[in-house]
């Protein structure tokens, strides 16, 4: 078998270098969402910007300028409905995103000549990545990457303790605010190659798997842009061969990631060190009454 | 004591209800080098008091001034900020260095990590508190009272001119207890302005140079010995003093 045949068709290389940049991007944004228990919020961002696409594909507008004003649209209603306090973020994202799909449905149900060329962006379709797309992803990619090292400190703080972070003068409503833009961006540019209906999955399995691995936040960053990026990697390539759809099988293996750092977090904790008297050791074990032992972090 | 007025509360009323203030007509006055406690029950707006004081809600009416050390009225008194840990995730990934440096986010350069610097200036403060040796732990695996002492390391970090703390020996043991008393003391002595809620009466309220007795509103405040009485306890408690 000639593992470099699939590199030989152009859309494939178009393909894998898509999906290993959102992948990446992906993996980066996905550690704030997860940390910030916020998993949630790239299925709704998801969502509501097919509203925007739809209405951007009958107007005729640019599907980029349109899904962005509505993504930032629905970021700012979020925001803003979520700082009142009368209504969890959660029921925020909840309605404005359901809102937004709805719309979108709707448009699709009064003009259903246009049905087959939205099966795309709910699916997604990373072989038929245009110069546009391409364009669109490299400049997201380079803007989130910017933004995470230049705003780690203040996006950590607000994460971690919202409440000192504000005393000690970090603008945490700017923080979520571009925060929020920052993953409509990614999901508007991500919409096209993983789709709309399996964009979350794509988003928070390579932080979820990477949080099971370790307990440092550099790691943590440093494992789920990896696992993102070696997931789109070899979900792309298995796609070629077993001719099925790219995205889904990306996000399967994602959820393969997942599966696997669990076991791994499981087996590593049944055999942690640990010491008996003096002696320091590790073996396959559980907490019983008979089994007592002190560990190294003790008192 | 310093006579000279640090934050004077005129008239302050909040509430999250627009039908039923948690805090009404505060009128108080922190005065520098201060350790004042504000104790009362549970709900009785202690929390809420000191979220004001610190500028993180605004009160509905009223003033909050604060003043610089000549007393004048300024905008840059440094504000020390200790929340409650149960406020906290401990599960976050994180080292207490990093929870430490999160206090000078602003002063650490525009990397995404701490400079050389920053990390001796942290590793010199948590060895002031005894923890240094924590310093690249991850925060859970610390006992209540090493996760209070990083709080506080993260906040002393910014040189503030006031200490705001909210409970902060809550849930911990006997020993631990009287650790975090010293430390908050030693820094009195040393000129801190100090502010802590408490429900604790014996354990705490009893030891503070000052202390104000509120129920969402003040209903006395001075020495524990002058406030304290079984009258006030019972206006402040509803019930009589709890040993």
């Amino acid at each position: 078998m000639d593992l470099l045949l699939p590199f030989q068709y152009e859309f494939f290389s178009r393909g894998i270098l898509v999906s290993v940049m959102v992948g990446g991007i992906c993996g980066l944004i996905g550690v704030y969402i997860v940390l910030r228990g916020m998993s949630y919020i790239g299925h709704g961002m998801s969502h509501a910007v097919f509203g925007g696409a739809v209405v951007s594909y009958i107007m005729n507008f640019n599907f980029y300028l349109g899904a962005t004003s509505w993504g930032v649209v629905s970021a700012l209603i979020i925001n803003e409905i979520a700082k009142r306090n009368k209504i969890k973020a959660d029921s925020a994202i909840g309605i404005v995103t359901t809102a937004g799909f709805a719309i979108g449905v709707l448009l699709i149900s009064l003009n259903r000549s246009y049905i087959r060329n939205f099966e795309a962006l709910l699916f997604g379709n990373i072989l038929g990545i245009t110069d546009q797309d391409l364009v669109a992803i490299i400049l997201v990619t380079i803007l989130t990457g910017i933004f995470i090292f230049l705003f780690n400190k203040r996006l950590l703080f607000t994460v971690f303790d919202r409440d000192t972070a504000q005393v000690y003068g970090v603008k945490t409503d700017l923080v979520d605010m571009l925060f929020s833009l920052i993953l409509a961006g990614v999901v508007i540019t991500s919409m096209s190659s993983i789709g709309v209906t399996l964009l979350a999955a794509a988003l928070i399995a390579p932080a979820i798997a990477s949080r099971m691995l370790t307990n440092n936040f550099l790691k943590m960053i440093i494992l789920s842009c990896s696992i993102g990026i070696a997931t789109s990697f070899s979900g792309m390539y298995a796609s070629f061969y077993f001719n099925s759809a790219s995205g889904a099988t990306i996000v399967l293996f994602g959820s393969a990631a997942v599966g696997i750092s669990a076991l791994y977090s499981f087996l590593l904790k049944i055999r942690h060190s640990h010491y008996h008297g003096d002696t320091k050791h590790s073996h396959a074990h559980v907490h019983t009454g008979k089994h007592k032992h002190s560990h190294e972090n003790d008192g | 004591m310093n006579l000279n007025s640090m934050i004077t509360l005129n008239d302050v009323t909040f509430g999250y209800s627009l039908k039923s203030p948690i805090v009404e007509g505060i009128n108080l006055t922190i005065f520098k080098g201060q350790f004042v406690g504000l104790l009362g029950p549970s709900g009785s707006g202690k929390t809420t008091l000191l979220k004001l004081i610190i500028g993180l809600i605004k009160p509905w009416h009223g003033s909050i001034i604060f003043h610089d050390s000549s007393s004048v009225r300024s905008s840059k008194v440094a504000i020390g900020y200790v929340p409650q840990v149960e406020s906290v995730d401990w599960n976050f990934p994180v080292t207490v260095r990093e929870v430490v440096g999160m206090g000078i986010w602003d002063q650490s350069g525009i990397t995404p990590w701490l400079e050389k610097n920053a990390k001796e200036e942290i590793d010199n403060l948590l060895q002031g508190l005894g923890i240094v040796e924590y310093a690249s732990r991850q925060i859970r695996q610390l006992s209540g009272g090493e996760q209070q002492r990083v709080f506080l390391a993260r906040a002393l970090i910014r040189n503030p001119d006031i200490l705001v703390l909210d409970e902060p020996t809550s849930g911990v043991d006997h020993n631990t207890r009287e650790k975090i008393i010293g430390i908050l003391n030693d820094l009195n002595v040393g000129g801190m302005t100090i502010v802590v809620t408490t429900h604790d009466i014996q354990g705490i309220a009893r030891r503070l140079p000052w202390i104000v007795c509120m129920n969402h509103h003040i209903i006395v405040e001075g020495r524990p010995e002058d406030a304290l009485t079984e009258n006030n306890l019972l206006e402040t408690y509803g019930l009589a003093e709890v040993n």
